[in-house]
């Protein structure tokens, strides 16, 4: 116990670069995912096939490669940015390739019918999109896009390793003042295990709201 | 995927198909921009110099990468060979009827689930000592094993219920039942995805980079940030990428073949797929 509430500033401050890490590179991953997504459905052949390289590449590279590409290998091309940049940048692309696939998966779970059916009532594109579409494919993919959601929290953990403050990080901290090390760990373990079941009761929160059976 | 079988569109018009067609150019604009970019950084930035190549004709350079690759498949070995017993134990434990058995596992399977695996190859590392291969094979191994304990689980569950009810009216005990009547099937329908999560289990055997088990990427590192060859970052990514890129898809194609096999196999069809292959269990590391 005395691990933790010595240190408490040290484990704070990981556990908010963490927990920063993961909200900032989930905006980017919804977002970016989305559009890869969009990309992925539309009747554009050459963003479909952009999509799919996208994705198909993305969720074949081991993510530590994509950090070491990132952080070590994007100053070759004279882009410096702050770690912390570059960790979101990583995580974010990384996780957009999930992102896409589960949205994509959403989109089509909507049965054809009901476009027919919009289409038929006269509904432009953009409202049968808007209205009937997406609705449903969103609320079919708040599980999945959950655990998304969870595993880019537990990746984070990877960012420590290149320079960016978070909560696994701070075992060297610890560990250096000389503190039992398994303790140390077991702190930083509980730190991770808030943060997942907060994700996950978060999402079944919104699951339960919206969820549509089908 | 053809756009006829989506919900999105109708059968594109002559004019729709205009209108896509013209979109269609914009994009391939826009993406030969970006493309062309990046070659001209590749240029600009002098990454084709000769220095910068002229490690990958060393011998000794060759070894340290083809010794880092022979690392990184061992430690993919030895990870598939305690996750998937580790895997079975432990849904067999779930799928028991002893509930301090079944509480047990679930406990065990739902921690391992939950930690991040780098936290645990670090504890295994740092705190219990374990020398860097052992530590990465044994995180590996206690994550992706209960990840696959839960698709054993669903696999077992997933077999239509009749089985289990005509083998117990038999006359067999649950030992018989699961080992000559339901793992057999679930096996078939459970093998897309066991092959999934064998790919997260070898992409994360470059984690054991951050804790300095010699394996490719480490290889990679040490050429990379060499001074003597001007820091040949970029074509060191440029052979070290398509690698691991390479033996991931070689992974996922074996599992959307063993899929579509299965589909094909009137056999299983009965039982639907655990998990899409689309979705892979987990999306860490």
């Amino acid at each position: 116990m005395r691990v933790l509430t010595d240190n408490w500033s040290t484990y704070w401050h990981g556990f908010l670069g963490t927990l920063w890490l993961t909200l900032v590179s989930a905006v980017l991953a919804l977002v970016l995912g989305a559009v890869v997504a969009g990309f992925r459905v539309s009747p554009v052949k050459p963003l479909r096939v952009f999509g799919t390289g996208w994705v198909t590449v993305l969720r074949n590279t081991p993510l530590t490669l994509l950090f070491f590409i990132v952080v070590l290998g994007l100053p070759r091309f004279d882009i410096t940015l702050p770690f912390f940049t570059f960790a979101v940048l990583a995580l974010g692309c990384y996780t957009s390739a999930f992102v896409c696939e589960t949205l994509r998966s959403g989109v089509n779970t909507v049965p054809t019918g009901q476009g027919e059916a919009a289409r038929s009532l006269g509904l432009t594109f953009g409202q049968t999109l808007r209205l009937v579409v997406l609705p449903q494919a969103y609320r079919s993919v708040v599980a999945p896009l959950g655990s998304v959601m969870i595993a880019l929290a537990k990746n984070t953990a990877i960012a420590g390793s290149f320079s960016v403050v978070e909560l696994l990080g701070t075992y060297r901290t610890i560990n250096e003042l000389g503190y039992d090390i398994v303790w140390t760990f077991v702190w930083i373990a509980a730190g991770y295990l808030v943060l997942t079941l907060a994700i996950s009761a978060l999402f079944n929160l919104l699951e339960r709201r919206v969820a549509v059976s089908r | 995927m053809t756009v006829e079988s989506s919900a999105l569109y109708d059968v594109p018009g002559p004019k729709a198909l205009a209108r896509h067609r013209l979109y269609g150019w914009l994009a391939l604009l826009a993406i030969a921009a970006v493309l062309g970019w990046v070659v001209y950084m590749l240029f600009h930035t002098e990454q084709f110099t000769y220095q910068k190549w002229m490690p990958f004709e060393y011998k000794g350079v060759q070894e340290l990468l083809l010794r880092g690759l022979g690392n990184t498949l061992r430690a993919f070995g030895w990870t598939v060979l305690f996750a998937l017993p580790f895997g079975a134990l432990f849904a067999a434990g779930r799928l028991s009827e002893h509930r301090a058995v079944r509480w047990v596992s679930t406990v065990v399977v739902e921690f391992f689930r939950a930690m991040p695996l780098l936290v645990m190859i670090f504890f295994i590392f740092v705190a219990l000592k374990a020398p860097p291969m052992w530590a990465l094979v044994a995180g590996l191994a206690l994550y992706n094993g209960s990840v696959l304990a839960e698709v054993f689980r669903a696999g077992v569950l997933a077999v239509p219920r009749g089985q289990k009810e005509a083998a117990y009216a038999l006359g067999l005990r649950k030992t018989q039942v699961m080992a000559y009547v339901l793992v057999p099937q679930a096996n078939r329908a459970m093998l897309p995805a066991i092959v999934s999560q064998l790919v997260v289990a070898l992409k994360d055997t470059s984690l054991g980079f951050l804790i300095t088990y010699e394996e490719f990427l480490h290889a990679g590192k040490l050429i990379a940030t060499n001074l003597d060859y001007d820091l040949p970052f970029i074509p060191v990514v440029m052979v070290i990428a398509p690698v691991y890129i390479g033996m991931c898809l070689l992974l996922s194609w074996f599992a959307k073949w063993l899929e579509r096999r299965g589909r094909r196999d009137p056999k299983v069809r009965g039982g639907a797929p655990v998990a899409p292959t689309g979705l892979t269990p987990d999306p860490q590391g």
